[in-house]
């Protein structure tokens, strides 16, 4: 929300400096700066309070998380001020320590492999899903718009609702769901007490929350897709196939390009689904990044601030290049798609 | 809301430091104003909600009676998450309690961290001598004490008698016996014999005290945790596991146990008398006399249950700190600890609550006294508190079929060892 306001304000006083001045390009830069401030001080004004709420709000605290994440900082050693007594902080700098440790260790690539896996799987299926159902849903069927309703009812329930009605679905001896296997004559499946199946039952409930904004997003798409199109297409003899792989594809890259980025990031760092769930267990089975370094600084003690800041350092890098080379590619193919 | 709230913390803590001040010259809320007491006590609580809350609650508000000025806020905080929520909101100095039921094993821990007020000298502390020895050591840290004893606990064996009955067996004195008696509980009823928590580490230390294991030798400060002793205390509950003798969850452990317990489900659960008034609610505890407890089953070496316990101490940056003495004072009295005890068979630490009425007749206090008399205590260093975190994770490994014993109490000695700086 706020980087769209920072973007959107710079421009709002824009408008050509009036008649006579030169390019500013062609000065000296204390010139240019002196003379872009006695020209747009009205602009800098405008945007000052914005610069200092996001400095605020993200600078700060991202400025902070770095320098922390450059020092052994843990419980015992932040400043706290309790009462009268002020205890001044007594950490010390140890320069990239913290990730070389991270980076050499396994506990930081085990949960990295764990967590790819997890955001590749959910973003597939999720993806898959929400694409199969907006294809449905985007042709004349009986009660579409009540389909289309209950398809977004995960959606418009709070995420924590759904995940601890989730935890009630899957516990082993009283859970809806091993009632229903055991109807069924099936043994009780250890949904969350079983690494593997927790790995799995976490994903169906990420998927579960995930597919209506895909099958939302998707479905703008496809009816932003000319009918003339399909139409031209079967009459020169294309089949349901090709007419789906030729035209409703491409025609839905703009929209999947950016939903498949915000999903991968959103599933990435998907912390409620994960520490409602089975915060992170059995075991480690199912800790992700943002889960772990969570518990860093809350649950183990003394509260590792260091090394919680250095794995959130860590994720934003990961996550940043990510996004810079998706984009990239995106923009190759781009050219030959 | 809560980025409401972290603005403004961020907002003041900038404001703060762009005055460099911060000193806090507002005049003290309470107090003692004229001897009377005033002002707000917040109490932070960790009893059972549903049962144990009530009793304490109704005893909190009676301090308004004797002190009509004094407001108490009752807050209930869940014991799992009352550690780390009380250390946020202490470390920040914003949103803590004035008084809080911290667990045995927290004190040493909140008190090295700074953020427990000493209470030598203090109207907190009442008639000292009466306190049971074993209570009283949780409340010592670097030559003060920092908490008033409120209640002490150990664990023992929960059985269904008339499960027991019906299978025709008789309650376990051994871990072999155990397994033998959940089988033929099995056998002849088809229900499961123990509930074993999967999900919390505490429910592992009477296995690991039976097999003459301890987590931590603080006397010689060596990590013991990894030795053959606790190899052996690990394959036993894996054993008890995987044979069937035993159940497990790796979440929602507690809810799980006491209802299956309480539903019938199965047999047998260890437990502590924090668990007596919840299970008493029970289905099939409508009749009290049908649960029965023992001494938890000895392993090869040995038997043992750990000692636990709840004191209450008084956070260092309370801005009514004369109120809150008077309050726990009040809360760890022995009329207090009798009715705690006549209500919901919690122990005394005072030695002279036990001879009360309603105390002394209580079947559950008599059964848990001499528990508790020979209980195993645990070192009462800052870092006991941090013990359980590490050892949680690889005793739910290894009951899930994670991680080997060896590798699972390997993993956890490492973790102490670098908790422990410079213990063998």
């Amino acid at each position: 929300m706020a980087l769209h306001t920072s973007q959107s304000v710079p421009k709002a006083p824009g408008g050509t400096p009036p008649g006579g001045l030169r390019r500013p390009g062609g000065l000296p830069a204390p010139v240019r700066l002196r003379r872009g401030l006695a020209t747009h001080w009205y602009a800098w004004a405008m945007v000052a309070p914005v610069v200092a709420v996001i400095g605020v709000i993200i600078g700060y605290p991202l400025v902070r998380g770095v320098h922390l994440s450059l020092t052994d900082a843990d419980e015992r050693n932040v400043e706290r001020s309790i009462g009268v007594n002020h205890l001044p902080a007594t950490y010390e700098f140890v320069g990239l320590d913290n990730y070389a440790d991270a980076l050499t260790g396994d506990q930081f690539l085990s949960t990295l492999g764990w967590t790819l896996m997890w955001t590749v799987s959910c973003v597939t299926v999720t993806f898959g899903l929400g694409l199969a159902l907006a294809n449905i849903l985007n042709r004349r069927i009986a009660g579409r718009s009540f389909y289309r309703m209950l398809l977004i009812l995960p959606w418009a329930v709070p995420g924590f609702v759904s995940v601890f009605a989730w935890r009630f679905l899957y516990n082993e001896d009283r859970g809806f769901l091993n009632k229903l296997l055991a109807g069924g004559g099936i043994d009780a499946v250890p949904w969350l007490n079983d690494p593997t199946w927790a790995k799995f039952s976490v994903i169906a409930v990420n998927i579960w929350l995930g597919v209506p904004f895909m099958m939302v997003a998707l479905l703008g798409g496809l009816q932003s897709i000319p009918g003339e199109m399909y139409e031209a297409a079967e009459m020169d003899g294309a089949n349901a196939w090709q007419r789906f792989c030729h035209i409703t594809m491409p025609g839905l890259r703009p929209v999947s390009t950016t939903v498949i980025l915000l999903s991968t990031i959103w599933t990435f760092n998907m912390f409620p689904v994960i520490f409602l769930l089975t915060r992170g267990g059995p075991g480690e089975a199912t800790q992700i990044l943002v889960t772990q370094a969570y518990k860093f600084s809350f649950e183990i003690s003394p509260r590792d601030f260091a090394q919680s800041s250095t794995w959130g350092v860590l994720i934003l890098v990961l996550l940043m290049a990510f996004a810079a080379v998706y984009r990239r590619v995106l923009r190759t193919q781009g050219d030959t798609w | 809301m809560r980025r409401g709230i972290t603005a403004t913390a961020l907002a003041a803590t900038l404001a703060l430091a762009a005055t460099a001040c911060g000193s806090d010259d507002e005049p003290a809320s309470g107090g003692s104003a004229g001897g009377e007491l005033s002002g707000t006590v917040t109490w932070w609580d960790t009893s059972t909600v549903g049962s144990e809350d009530k009793v304490f609650q109704r005893l909190a508000e009676d301090f308004e009676k004797k002190h009509p000025k004094v407001d108490v806020k009752y807050v209930n905080v869940p014991f799992g998450e009352a550690q780390n929520k009380f250390k946020n909101a202490a470390q920040s100095g914003s949103g803590a309690p004035d008084v809080i039921r911290a667990e045995v094993a927290w004190t040493p821990e909140f008190a090295d961290l700074g953020y427990l007020a000493p209470l030598d000298g203090t109207p907190a502390l009442k008639n000292e001598t009466d306190f049971l020895a074993q209570a009283a050591a949780s409340t010592e840290y670097d030559g003060k004490t920092y908490a008033v004893p409120q209640v002490i606990d150990s664990m023992g064996i929960f059985y269904n008698k008339k499960i027991f009955k019906d299978a025709g067996v008789e309650v376990p004195t051994t871990v072999a016996e155990l397994k033998t008696v959940s089988k033929t509980v099995k056998d002849r009823t088809g229900k499961t014999g123990l509930y074993l928590r999967g999900d919390d580490a505490y429910w592992f230390l009477s296995f690991l005290y039976g097999e003459g294991g301890n987590l931590v030798d603080a006397g010689s400060r060596t990590v013991t945790v990894d030795n053959a002793a606790g190899v052996k205390a690990m394959t036993v509950v894996k054993d008890l596991v995987d044979s069937g003798a035993a159940k497990t969850d790796a979440t929602d452990g507690w809810e799980n146990m006491q209802s299956s317990f309480k539903d019938g489900k199965v047999a047998m659960m260890i437990n502590g008398p924090w668990a007596v008034t919840d299970t008493y609610g029970g289905a099939e505890f409508k009749d009290k006399a049908n649960l029965g407890i023992a001494p938890v089953p000895a392993g090869s070496v040995a038997q043992g249950s750990p000692q636990g316990g709840h004191n209450l101490a008084v956070y260092a940056g309370s801005k009514n700190l004369d109120a809150s003495y008077a309050f726990t004072e009040y809360m760890t009295s022995a009329e207090s600890q009798a009715k705690v005890a006549e209500e919901l068979s919690l122990l005394p630490t005072r030695t002279s609550a036990y001879t009360m009425p309603g105390v002394a007749d209580n079947e559950i206090v008599g059964f848990f006294k001499p528990v508790v008399d020979k209980a195993v205590e645990r070192p009462w260093i800052p870092e006991t508190g941090s013990l359980f975190a590490p050892l949680v994770t690889e005793y739910t490994k290894v009951l899930t079929g994670q991680t080997t014993p060896e590798k699972g109490v390997g993993a956890t000695g490492d973790a102490y060892r670098e908790l422990l700086k410079g213990w063998k």
